[in-house]
């Protein structure tokens, strides 16, 4: 598990008053009973985290941990500076 | 009209987690209030000189992840903010106590809170990042702050439709709060109400607040003591299950006193001055809807005042409001004003804002219930110009003939709430 797993993790299982044992990548929302409220908060708090901006439109297409994951990591790599090509 | 009575009861206080513990507590005189620790209060100075007194009276024991009693859901605590989580606990604990969902249509049951101040700590926490840092305000900061997020969680607790409201009159929400659900039920609105009050205010900016008006005390508030110097802030929740007597009677339902009468008004006079005036007319008012509630033959106020046996006054250990409200006693009851027992609560659990009629009312009706009056704590010397027959060293039994008890909220604003209960006779 990477570090952005463990912490996504973490702050789901926080927000569910849940272990963290008990959370995986596959784990669904609706599994969670994660309602709208719950995902606008996870998703400030993965915000605040990762000093990233989740666009409105990517909200609802989140359905599991992982997707959170994926689009932290997505968003991540948009973020790095590119690699200068010449 | 029908006449109501209370038949379930519920708190979260500084005196005591639940009913038992409170009244225990009560009758021991044993106070909530203690020296509190600026350094774990969020965003606090420590020391901080702009804070001069040292005392407030708070929840202890209070752990709604962990108790097993006070447990809330995750989706509870992501919306609410500690009072309002005090409110949701006490609401449970009356609802269970009384059996109320077994035996009235939750969707007609009304719910009527008192909270005043809101979630105090999500404001103070989203505007202190906003300003220090610029920072953004978390999603939840809105629905934390709402001063009915408790009313709306217990209602969503319960499972109640019924007509659900949240008043904020200040330190009279509370008792305006259980006034208007007595009415309604009293009027056949609702078959039964959830009534009472939470706030849990004792955060930076509100101490802050409460120092610069200058009405605390920098020991420990002392109602009617001839040495009292102001009032200590406190913080809870207190509910009442009110419903109409012939339903009590019909499910067998265990009746811990009857609500007869409310009176409210205005002093329509200053912010901060209370006029005696305005409380004397709360008191009448309420002492007039006995009348109201129990109608012919019953159509003498002046009767019902030489029956009361009890006063849980305002009482919050200043020097202005104990005396303005000697004042409206004198004025109501004339000369048997000196011969009726007067207490305050606030001695022991601190002043709430708009708990505080709530966990008075709770008070007067474990008094009337056991006919046995609990005392004033820490009054060294009653204030002789007061002239008032303050309880001080151990709880007084109740009179006999004398079974009516006042409950009164005298709120800064001038907004005054008085609740008139009755001992329940089988």
């Amino acid at each position: 598990m990477n570090d952005i797993e463990s912490r996504i993790i973490e702050l789901v299982a926080k927000s569910k008053n849940l272990p963290p044992s008990e959370i995986h990548l596959d784990t669904t929302f609706d599994e969670l009973q994660i309602d709208s409220l719950d995902k606008i908060n996870l998703s400030f708090a993965v915000e605040e985290m990762f000093s990233i901006e989740i666009p409105d439109d990517n909200l609802n297409s989140l359905k599991t941990v992982g997707d959170v994951v994926r689009g932290v990591e997505t968003l991540l790599a948009a973020a790095q500076p590119k690699a200068a090509t010449s | 009209m029908k006449r109501v009575v209370v038949t379930g009861l519920g708190c979260v206080t500084p005196i005591g987690n639940t009913v038992e513990a409170f009244r225990e507590s009560l009758y021991a005189g044993r106070t909530g209030i203690a020296p509190f620790d600026l350094s774990v209060i969020p965003g606090a100075l420590s020391p901080d000189p702009g804070i001069r007194y040292k005392t407030t009276a708070k929840v202890r024991d209070f752990h709604p992840t962990k108790n097993p009693e006070q447990l809330l859901s995750s989706g509870f605590i992501l919306t609410s903010e500690l009072g309002a989580q005090f409110g949701i606990i006490a609401a449970r604990q009356a609802v269970a106590h009384s059996g109320l969902l077994q035996h009235h249509d939750p969707a007609a049951i009304a719910i009527v809170t008192g909270c005043s101040c809101g979630g105090r700590g999500a404001d103070e926490d989203a505007n202190r990042n906003l300003y220090l840092r610029n920072a953004r305000i978390p999603p939840t900061a809105i629905i934390r702050t709402m001063a009915s997020s408790g009313t709306s969680n217990i209602a969503i607790e319960t499972g109640i439709t019924g007509p659900t409201l949240n008043i904020a009159t200040a330190c009279a929400s509370g008792t305006h709060a259980i006034g208007l659900a007595f009415q309604m039920v009293r009027a056949g609105m609702a078959p039964a109400a959830i009534a009472g009050g939470y706030e849990a205010p004792l955060t930076y900016g509100f101490l802050r607040a409460w120092d610069s008006m200058r009405v605390v005390s920098p020991t420990s508030c002392r109602p009617f003591s001839a040495d009292r110097d102001g009032m200590t802030l406190g913080e809870g929740a207190a509910i009442l299950i009110l419903e109409p007597l012939d339903a009590a009677l019909a499910r067998g339902a265990r009746i811990y006193a009857e609500i007869v009468g409310f009176g409210m008004s205005a002093d329509a006079h200053h912010v901060t001055q209370p006029r005696a005036e305005g409380a004397a007319l709360a008191m009448r008012r309420a002492l007039e809807d006995i009348t109201t509630t129990l109608g012919a033959p019953y159509l003498d106020s002046e009767m019902w005042a030489s029956r009361v046996g009890y006063i849980n006054a305002h009482g919050t250990g200043t020097q202005t409001n104990d005396a303005v409200e000697a004042a409206a006693i004198h004025q109501v009851f004339g000369e048997v004003a000196a011969h009726i027992p007067v207490g305050a609560t606030k001695s022991l659990t601190g002043h709430s804002i708009g708990a505080a009629g709530a966990i008075e009312a709770l008070a007067t009706v474990l008094a009337l219930d056991a006919a046995s009056l609990p005392h004033t704590a820490g009054v060294s010397q009653i204030d002789p110009r007061l002239d008032l027959d303050v309880l001080i060293g151990e709880p007084r039994p109740l009179a006999r003939e004398k079974d009516l008890a006042l409950s009164n909220s005298l709120a800064f604003g001038g907004l005054n709430a008085v609740l008139a209960f009755r001992r329940y006779h089988t």
